[in-house]
């Protein structure tokens, strides 16, 4: 039935973060989070394999995936950029930080970069708003930005 | 906190630890043991103290000076100066604004005067990974009380009587809920903390659980008492990750002390936490969203009833809370019902914890006593518009909320005055704008957000919103008819009045009350095709002024797509074709050269 295009220590590792949560259906949620955890993203090869292990329909995996917005089935780059985009840093100026980013990448929000580098999402409200505009890279965070900070920031990556 | 002679004190908080507050920690304790006073002094990393505006805070205690925009690099001068020889570091005291005064007590600072911290209590004051702190401040006390002087009814009763109502934003008498929560019988039943803070520009739950997370449990554990519940679950953001960890830390060392677990106090009494994840959907904030969530499925609402204290989480009797009316139980259980009461308005008791965020001077988490004006708030604590600009608008409530204006800042702030002035308390976000703010785009901004966030189930709220969205982006772009204002009302009122849950109800609120208060902004658009904030891009150009322009050729440097051209020492011209409006050029122009036509 799977495709088989993952890596079997990868198909075991999912297996067994679902036996961690007892195959149960109701763990879903968790197993998701986990397993995002160590591949970085949930493709549908993914997907069929923990609908497997969990006795659901893969249709149903799918639409929990595909419902939250924490879950991603496109790997995110090695560096990932999220935009505040919270009222708080909306009205300070992050749209105009984010065209800028978009500029400076050659990206739309939810892709990466051809060399996998940087990949640029928003995201509503990481509670910094005393440093709005706030961006996320990684898990570091930038406050206070303005549009020619962005150049500068980038090239700390390269 | 007895042995110590002096504590100092450093915001942990999510903004002061973007700002490096883990490594003055570290670098004040290296420069302690270099003078051997760590026994003398100890230095905590507390939650958040709420004037994020100023960050990274650090606070010396006993005397409360209040130190801000510390440096890694100041831990040295602190040590040597404030700690050993007793001299106030005057440089890193806040600044009083007004008459540029340098304060050293944080009791006289605008911020804090009128502020009463009830629910905040110990944020920004223990170590919110050690629960002896917590112990030492009354922690624990209250469930003491509970479980060995106090019925069930006695409980429930003193929590009715306080007049405490939900602060997640619908206002629910909290007490009620329980009664009801304890009436309905089950083998089983649930005790739920909802802390998917969900609204953009809100950080009063994560600051709350970073800085006090104790108090949550002890809630709970008191919640389930009163209502017959032996398991607790927390419903936390995944993007919340200082939070979890302070919760897992904290529910760990509840059970170790026998807090959490079987037979609590010897009362015979079980009760235990576990946490669960969400994952950035906003409509699970909404109770029987989170439910369905917490049981692995699609986080969609269902209608109510049956409410979830007849059948919630896997279908038994289930009490659902916010983090911030958990945070007010135990001091409710210590001091009373009537000492709580005496807080407040007529009908909405205690006191509000904001964040205070947008184009305001000190942005940062308060907690007010209910009944305050907006004035007081933004004017005395908030310290007035950011760069001295004009006020325009506060937007209370979130995607659900409204915006409110120069007419209701002498309004009292309470449940139903917001509602009655066409706004929310929603969960607490309280967003400033300025003249730069076009009310437009923000009821643009916002249904964009309601749109992405729709769970799809219900065809108003999916298929309505989605057009609302689609009509304010016509009129953002110039492209409006006196029709579209009239249709933006209609749809409006069919999904207020058709939509499925609390999220699609209140969607159209950003609109509506944008319509109401800034209906010639909307004509401005529509009729003149003009956007006086300088927001909407489609509706606006940039100009350089000849007769002030000197040829410094600063904004032709930084054009990033060349769109400016001129002689060096002669007035330049923006291509208005090529121009892509990013502003960068009015950024650099020292002469005011640049404006927008």
């Amino acid at each position: 039935m799977i495709k088989v295009k993952l890596a079997e220590d990868k198909i075991n590792k999912i297996k067994e973060i679902c036996a961690f949560f007892s195959n149960k259906p109701g763990e879903v949620i968790n197993v998701l989070h986990k397993v995002q955890g160590e591949l970085g993203y949930l493709p549908a090869e993914v997907q069929e394999v923990i609908a497997k292990e969990l006795n659901m329909s893969v249709a149903t995996v799918y639409g929990i995936v595909t419902f939250y917005s924490f879950f991603t089935m496109i790997p995110k780059g090695e560096h990932p950029i999220s935009i505040c985009m919270g009222t708080a840093c909306y009205v300070r100026g992050s749209e105009k930080i984010l065209d800028e980013f978009k500029r400076q990448l050659n990206i739309v929000v939810g892709e990466t970069t051809p060399d996998g580098k940087f990949s640029l999402n928003c995201l509503r409200c990481v509670g910094a708003c005393g440093l709005a505009p706030v961006v996320l890279i990684g898990e570091k965070v930038y406050g206070r930005i303005t549009t020619d900070k962005v150049k500068e920031i980038l090239a700390e990556y390269n | 906190m007895a042995k110590y002679k002096m504590h100092l004190l450093v915001c942990g908080g999510t903004g002061c630890s973007a700002s490096a507050s883990a490594q003055i920690v570290s670098n004040l304790n290296e420069e302690l043991s270099k003078q051997g006073l760590n026994n003398d002094v100890q230095v905590i990393l507390t939650g958040c103290f709420g004037f994020c505006e100023k960050g990274p805070i650090v606070k010396v205690m006993p005397d409360n000076t209040f130190y801000t925009e510390v440096k890694p690099e100041d831990a040295a001068t602190i040590v040597a100066e404030h700690v050993i020889k007793g001299r106030k570091v005057t440089r890193l005291l806040y600044t009083d604004p007004e008459n540029k005064e340098r304060i050293s007590d944080s009791k006289h600072m605008g911020f804090y005067k009128k502020q009463l911290r009830i629910a905040l209590r110990n944020c920004g004051f223990i170590d919110p990974e050690n629960i002896d702190e917590y112990v030492s401040n009354e922690g624990y006390a209250a469930i003491a009380k509970v479980l060995t002087e106090m019925t069930a009814e006695q409980v429930i009763d003193e929590v009715k009587r306080s007049g405490l109502r939900g602060r997640g934003g619908g206002g629910f008498p909290t007490g009620l809920k329980w009664e009801i929560a304890s009436k309905n019988h089950a083998d089983q039943k649930y005790v739920v903390c909802n802390a998917d803070e969900g609204d953009p520009g809100a950080f009063m739950d994560r600051s709350i659980l970073e800085g006090d997370p104790h108090s949550v449990i002890e809630a709970m554990t008191i919640n389930g008492f009163a209502i017959g519940a032996t398991k607790g679950l927390i419903y936390i953001r995944a993007e919340y990750p200082l939070a979890i960890h302070r919760l897992q830390v904290a529910i760990g060392q509840a059970r170790e002390y026998g807090l959490l677990g079987k037979d609590i106090f010897g009362s015979g009494f079980d009760f235990d936490i576990e946490l669960r994840y969400g994952a950035g959907a906003f409509v699970c904030g909404e109770e029987t969203a989170l439910i369905h969530s917490m049981e692995g499925l699609r986080g969609e609402p269902t209608f109510k009833p049956p409410f979830p204290a007849q059948s919630g989480y896997m279908q038994k009797p289930t009490n659902v809370n916010n983090v911030e009316t958990y945070a007010n139980i135990p001091i409710i259980i210590l001091k009373g019902a009537d000492w709580f009461s005496k807080i407040g308005t007529e009908k909405s008791k205690g006191t509000k914890v904001f964040a205070l965020a947008g184009q305001i001077n000190n942005v940062g988490l308060i907690e007010v006593p209910m009944g305050i004006t907006l004035r007081e708030v933004i004017y005395e604590i908030g310290g007035g518009i950011k760069n001295g600009r004009a006020f325009k608008a506060v937007q209370t409530g979130g995607p659900s909320g409204g915006c409110l204006t120069e007419k209701h800042l002498d309004t009292p702030i309470d449940y139903d005055n917001l509602i009655a002035a066409g706004s929310m308390m929603g969960s607490g976000g309280m967003v400033v704008m300025d003249d730069t703010s076009c009310m437009v785009s923000i009821a643009k901004f916002y249904l964009e957000f309601t749109v992405e966030e729709s769970c799809g189930k219900c065809t108003p709220c999916r298929i309505g919103n989605k057009r609302l969205s689609e009509i304010l982006d016509k009129i953002t772009k110039g492209n409006g008819t006196m029709a579209d204002l009239e249709a933006l009302r209609n749809l409006a009122a069919v999904i207020k009045d058709t939509a499925l849950c609390g999220l699609g109800q209140t969607s159209p609120n950003p609109v509506l009350s944008t319509l109401d208060n800034f209906g010639n902004e909307y004509l401005e658009h529509v009729r003149d095709k003009k956007c006086s904030a300088g927001v909407c891009k489609s509706l606006m150009k940039y100009v350089i002024d000849a007769e002030h322009c000197v040829g410094c050729t600063a904004c032709a440097r930084n054009c990033p797509v060349n769109a400016i051209s001129g002689e060096k020492k002669m007035p330049h011209v923006i291509n208005t074709e090529l121009c892509i409006k990013c502003g960068a050029c009015i950024e650099r122009c020292k002469f005011n050269a640049i404006s927008i036509k």
